[in-house]
């Protein structure tokens, strides 16, 4: 083995740096067809369950309530070099778990928010939850075949947006332009980290 | 124990739910241990006969010969992150497999992170 000196895990190999992006919209917007279309690997799904730490208020008595409630995400990956790789997590459509986007949301470098012009309100919950959370976002608009074609000023102006929030037309099915959201949203994040803020 | 059979709670000793709870032995503890990105990777291979170890420990240690998050491991072995977690926390505490957890919030502000993934995007 290539690690057969390594004692304890006190002497690690070097290993990459994890950094996650968060897919966010509504349901059906296409979150697993851009993880699909930009990552390295057949999108793999996981689940997170319900466990203690995230029952507040429900009453849930047993574990075998605690057992059944669970969330599944799909995500994929992109190697950055040796030294990163990136993690791209398609967030659960549902607000009711919220305590699975808390958890996605800890650490992540920024999130895109899908949208679809037929149905625009579905991105409202996750436009809400970013910005109150404070992660650095932009808005990429999924253009589907018939659906209306608006100004992006428009489309800014209906989801209320800060001035500074990027907002672009994408196809979620191509690698391309999944690609340009994803450098987008990461010069915007560099532009938004704490110690640009604060000169 | 002299509990009657209560027909009530069979219903709910769902064999699929269960069985992963009981991998990990009912422990959630653990769960704040680790992200869902953060990265295993085996330091140091089972003999295969190693006590304590189950079979999921050992298909965990063999996954881990290159570098995979929490999340990769679940999906690889179709078990809920959380489980992962915990049989993770076993093998690390056993110097099994090295575990490095992703860059904190408060640290992704590293120029040098940045530039290299506008870079590393755009060579895609």
């Amino acid at each position: 083995m290539a690690f057969a000196r390594s004692d304890s895990g006190k002497n690690p190999p070097k290993m990459p740096t994890a950094i996650k992006l968060l897919i966010a919209g509504g349901f059906g917007v296409g979150k697993t067809t851009m993880v699909g279309a930009v990552s390295e690997i057949r999108p793999l799904r996981t689940e997170e369950t319900l466990t203690d730490r995230s029952v507040g208020v429900d009453d849930l008595s047993g574990v075998e309530a605690k057992a059944t409630t669970t969330v599944a995400m799909d995500f994929g990956r992109i190697s950055i070099g040796q030294d990163f790789v990136l993690y791209l997590f398609g967030t659960p459509g549902q607000e009711r778990f919220w305590f699975v986007w808390d958890e996605l949301a800890r650490g992540a470098l920024g999130a895109v928010v899908l949208a679809d012009t037929r149905r625009l309100a579905d991105c409202f919950p996750s436009v809400d939850y970013f910005e109150r959370r404070g992660t650095p976002f932009v808005v990429a608009v999924n253009c589907f075949e018939g659906a209306p074609v608006f100004d992006l000023d428009e489309v800014k102006l209906a989801l209320n947006l800060g001035p500074d929030v990027p907002i672009m037309l994408c196809d979620a099915r191509r690698r391309e332009s999944g690609k340009e959201v994803l450098i987008e949203l990461v010069k915007h994040a560099y532009g938004k980290r704490p110690t640009a803020a604060a000169h | 124990m002299n509990t009657e059979w209560n027909p009530d709670e069979e219903r709910l000793l769902d064999a699929p739910t269960i069985r992963p709870y009981v991998i990990a032995r009912g422990r959630t503890e653990a769960q704040d241990r680790f992200d869902l990105i953060s990265l295993a990777v085996t330091v140091r291979p089972t003999t295969g006969a190693e006590i304590g170890l189950d079979p999921e420990h050992q298909a965990i240690v063999r996954l881990c010969r290159r570098p995979l998050s929490v999340a990769e491991i679940a999906a690889h072995l179709d078990l809920p992150a959380g489980i992962v977690r915990v049989l993770l926390g076993d093998l690390f505490d056993r110097g099994f497999v090295a575990v490095q957890q992703p860059q904190p919030e408060m640290n992704v502000l590293d120029e040098r992170m940045y530039k290299a993934v506008l870079d590393g995007l755009r060579a895609l």
